[in-house]
């Protein structure tokens, strides 16, 4: 009788197991994941330094405020003399320095916020960060472009490649693959024009930039981990206290 | 009559005294006694009996991490995402009373779900326990209402784009609908108004309405007594002292036992907040982590999880599908014309059914979904009256019946998880079988309960 | 029910044991409840410390600034005016400012860590008004024979040079001076008197 009840609910319900097959197949890009750590002070604090000097200029952080990279080792006047290169203060927030109306005119539109975009990138493919770290790293020239640049993660972007001196000028090769009977387009970038660093060093660059991103979009995350272990360990205790308490109690009742 | 003189406190130690002062004045010993020390529960409560006082602790957080949230958000279109972010950076602890408030939200349904799951495996709205029912379906209702107003709140992408949709399904009523989502909007487009309008709504007005009905619900479970996983009556069975032989009083027993499953909750709940409070986009959505902007609708809006099953429901009612629909109620018209006895219910039947065929291709699909969608929820409103089983409890049942609910329990997790992807042709087909199946376990309820084929219940329960 | 007697002792103290491990861990989660309502990072970055130039201040004149919402007043005082401390030390409530607020460095004849520079808030200690300036050496409607200070419109308080309260006045203490420190000849910093940068 019960086995019949199983198999019968069992056949009702096999379109659950059917529709895990179908999701996978569809996916864009695949990502590349990105070294995050985020107790790395010293890759924080290189991050911090190439995101104020490359990436402020066009973007906002609007809800990260400078004084908070005390987090990060770094004292208020070398966040001061470092890291701010006009007159706000240290507790102010990291407004951009761009004005929309030149934004809307140079870019077609205003470059996006950036303290939570490591949060609202993360999707099925990935985490936020790992998005973010293909996306820097797979920047190629492509002359149809207003900008001159195209992007493998981020098709038709409007951002222009700001890093392109460090990485060097990448180019698309494709090449059509043949796949379980059906020809696949795969993507393949190549370096055409050498930066200033290798790709080790530009690589390690990118993963300070991402890491320091990952931070501020939850600078409060290491701290969130370490308070949830003394939580659980708290909660240990007083599950044994009250299993204990609940048992005696409950010699009464038979 | 003269008031009964009370007696005075005893048992509380120092607290004797202004105890019995207060008990003078206010029923605080007869309170006492009929709903704790003296309220007598089956003895053989198991697991599935957790999820009650769960779901008064969780309610109890979102009220007090609210207030706290309260005194830093700001619910204008202007400022209320910078606020949240505010909350989460610059007030001491804020990002920790934020992620219970989110984390809470989707714990208040899991708990909520598990709740209603065991009234269905335990059958606990059979008579005489109807309005308990009713009034948790009503909190129920009352649930998704506070969630909806409450996920506008942040302004994200999310918040933003699925109040659009949820709003704009108000437009498919026929005549009323635009005006009606005009009047619900407070604007032509969800805005700043809507945003203010649903704050009130979250913060004070339903709240208020949530607490007076879980009160109501408990009175009513109170005056009634609890069911069991036997679904045997333990008051059939009484004591010398008129006491049900198989019952325990709620304290100590209960209390006690409670508190086991609210630190082993509190433990999940906590690996949540301070693990994972995104939990995989379920809880915490990636596209709510970007302010709303009118002019951009993300490639893929879906509800929170909680409310997928419906959403599916809701899209699964297409032009085509109404053709399905209409044979099944054709299907169902003829079972009732079979089997019904009178001349008056055959011929309610006929009316019924060709009315209903008729309305399915002279209204709107569009209009149909909203229907189901709601449809679907009304539903269970009417389980007292559907089953016709000879016992409660899933445990008597035969295989008929435990089918059909395993059936549905697993139904309603395919729908659900279906709500949560982009429409596809295959889903779609697979969502319209599952609303099949959907109304099908409640509509051919009265007719597979009647046939199930049930072993006797015991007279005393089983532990 | 159970034939055994319960075991009374060890309930008794699995109840108190428990009750003591859950009272404690009800605080701890009280904790971060009440620290939200502490001074916001928002709040703390608002209510920093400020910084004023002096170079532009010339003898014998004042400025305002605001701190915390609340007006500051640096006046750059001649040794003239210096003078006309010492002689209101008679006339004033609270000569040694035994009972005012001011940071240690400001007890001392003048009130300030440099005679040159007066840095008071400029809020009455009586009602919160703010004074107006009397800086001048002249009769006024208020005394005949005025050394100069600054008045309060609201109910007639009247401080001398260095922010003390005059004797018989509705305000009972001398104006307050905030902790401040110099960066340079020519900075000075409000809000902030900590040694080291």
């Amino acid at each position: 009788m019960k086995i019949k009840a199983i198999l019968l609910a069992a056949l009702f319900s096999a379109p659950l197991f059917v529709s895990g097959l179908a999701a996978a197949a569809e996916s864009g890009v695949a990502l590349d994941r990105a070294p995050i750590d985020t107790h790395d002070v010293a890759s924080l604090q290189r991050g911090a330094r190439t995101f104020v000097n490359y990436c402020l200029n066009c973007h906002s952080a609007n809800y990260m405020r400078y004084n908070r990279l005390q987090e990060l080792g770094l004292t208020e006047t070398q966040i001061r003399d470092n890291l701010i290169f006009d007159d706000r203060k240290v507790g102010d927030l990291m407004k951009v320095a761009l004005d929309p109306k030149d934004a809307k005119q140079f870019f077609g539109g205003t470059p996006p916020d950036l303290t939570l975009i490591a949060r609202s990138r993360a999707s099925h493919a990935g985490t936020g960060s790992d998005w973010l770290y293909t996306y820097l790293r797979t920047f190629y020239r492509d002359p149809s472009r207003p900008t001159g640049w195209n992007n493998l993660v981020y098709p038709n972007v409007g951002m222009p490649h700001v890093l392109w001196e460090l990485q060097g000028i990448q180019v698309l090769k494709d090449k059509k693959v043949q796949a379980a009977g059906y020809v696949k387009t795969e993507h393949e970038l190549a370096v055409g024009q050498p930066g200033t660093m290798s790709q080790v060093e530009y690589d390690r660059m990118v993963a300070d930039l991402v890491n320091y991103m990952t931070y501020m979009s939850e600078p409060v995350r290491n701290t969130r981990t370490s308070v949830g272990m003394i939580v659980l360990l708290v909660l240990s205790l007083l599950f044994v206290l009250v299993y204990l308490l609940k048992k005696e109690f409950w010699k009464d009742v038979h | 009559m003269a008031a009964k003189q009370k007696e005075p406190v005893t048992g509380a130690g120092p607290f004797n005294g202004v105890l019995t002062w207060v008990d003078a004045r206010f029923p605080l010993m007869s309170l006492w006694r009929e709903h704790l020390a003296e309220y007598y529960a089956p003895k053989n409560f198991n697991f599935w009996y957790f999820f009650g006082s769960l779901a008064l602790v969780v309610l109890v957080i979102q009220i007090l991490t609210g207030i706290f949230l309260v005194m830093h958000y700001k619910p204008s279109a202007a400022d209320a995402f910078a606020s949240v972010e505010y909350i989460m950076r610059d007030v001491p602890w804020g990002w920790f009373i934020r992620y219970m408030h989110s984390t809470g939200a989707s714990a208040f349904f899991i708990v909520v779900y598990l709740h209603m799951l065991r009234g269905l495996m335990y059958g606990s709205y059979r008579a005489p326990r109807e309005l308990i029912w009713i009034f948790g379906m009503v909190i129920y209702l009352m649930l998704m209402a506070e969630a909806f107003f409450g996920y506008l709140l942040p302004w994200g992408q999310m918040s933003f784009w699925g109040a659009q949709v949820i709003v704009n399904l108000f437009d498919a009523l026929p005549v009323i609908g635009p005006d009606l989502s005009l009047w619900i909007r407070g604007d032509y487009v969800v805005s700043d108004a809507t945003l203010n309008r649903f704050f009130a709504f979250h913060v004070i007005a339903i709240p208020l309405a949530l607490v007076g009905l879980v009160a109501a619900h408990i009175m009513a479970l109170h005056e009634v007594g609890s069911n069991n996983p036997d679904g045997v009556d333990i008051k059939k069975n009484l004591d010398a002292n008129g006491r049900p032989v198989d019952g325990i009083p709620f304290h100590p027993y209960y209390t006690v036992k409670d508190m086991v499953g609210l630190v082993v909750f509190l433990a999940v709940f906590s690996l949540i907040v301070f693990f994972m409070p995104e939990f995989g986009g379920y809880f915490l959505e990636y596209n709510n982590f970007i302010p709303a902007d009118p002019l951009k609708t993300p490639s893929h809006i879906a509800p929170v999880w909680y409310f997928t099953p419906y959403y599916s429901i809701l899209r699964a009612t297409t032009e085509q599908f109404m053709y399905v629909l209409a044979l099944a109620v054709i299907a169902m018209g003829v079972l009732v014309w079979k089997t019904s006895t009178t001349a008056r219910a055959k011929l309610a039947a006929l009316v019924i059914t060709a009315g209903l065929v008729g309305a399915f291709f002279v209204i709107d699909a569009k209009v149909w979904g909203v229907a189901f969608m709601g449809g679907a929820v009304i539903v269970f409103f009417f389980l007292p009256w559907l089953d016709r089983g000879a016992v409660r409890s899933i445990r008597y049942r035969g295989t008929l019946y435990k089918t059909a609910l395993w059936t549905f329990v697993v139904n309603f997790l395919v729908l659900g998880y279906f709500g949560t992807q982009p429409v596809t042709n295959y889903g779609t087909a697979i969502s319209q079988f599952c609303t099949l199946v959907y109304f099908a376990f409640f509509a051919l309820m009265p007719w597979y309960t009647r046939m199930d084929k049930t072993k006797p219940e015991p007279a005393r329960v089983t532990m | 029910m159970s034939e055994q007697r319960p075991d009374e002792a060890k309930r008794r103290f699995l109840v108190t044991a428990t009750g003591v491990a859950g009272g404690v861990a009800a605080g701890a989660v009280a904790v971060p409840f009440v620290s939200s309502m502490l001074p916001s990072e928002r709040a703390k970055a608002a209510g920093a410390p400020v910084e004023v130039d002096l170079s532009t201040l010339e003898p014998g004149q004042k400025i305002t600034v605001e701190w915390r919402g609340k007006p500051v007043w640096v006046v750059r005082r001649t040794p003239e005016m210096l003078e006309r401390v010492k002689a209101a030390d008679d006339l004033v409530a609270d000569p040694g400012s035994k009972r005012s607020l001011q940071p240690q460095y400001a007890q001392n004849e003048f009130r300030s860590a440099k005679p040159e520079y007066l840095v008071l808030v400029g809020i009455c200690t009586h009602l919160g008004c703010s004074p107006v300036d009397r800086l001048a050496a002249q009769s006024e409607s208020f005394a005949a024979d005025w050394k100069g200070g600054f008045y309060c419109p609201c109910h007639g308080s009247l401080f001398d040079l260095a922010g003390r309260v005059y004797k018989n006045k509705p305000a009972p203490d001398n104006l307050v001076v905030p902790p401040y420190k110099f960066l340079s000849d020519t900075k000075l910093l409000i809000g902030d008197d900590s040694k080291g940068a």
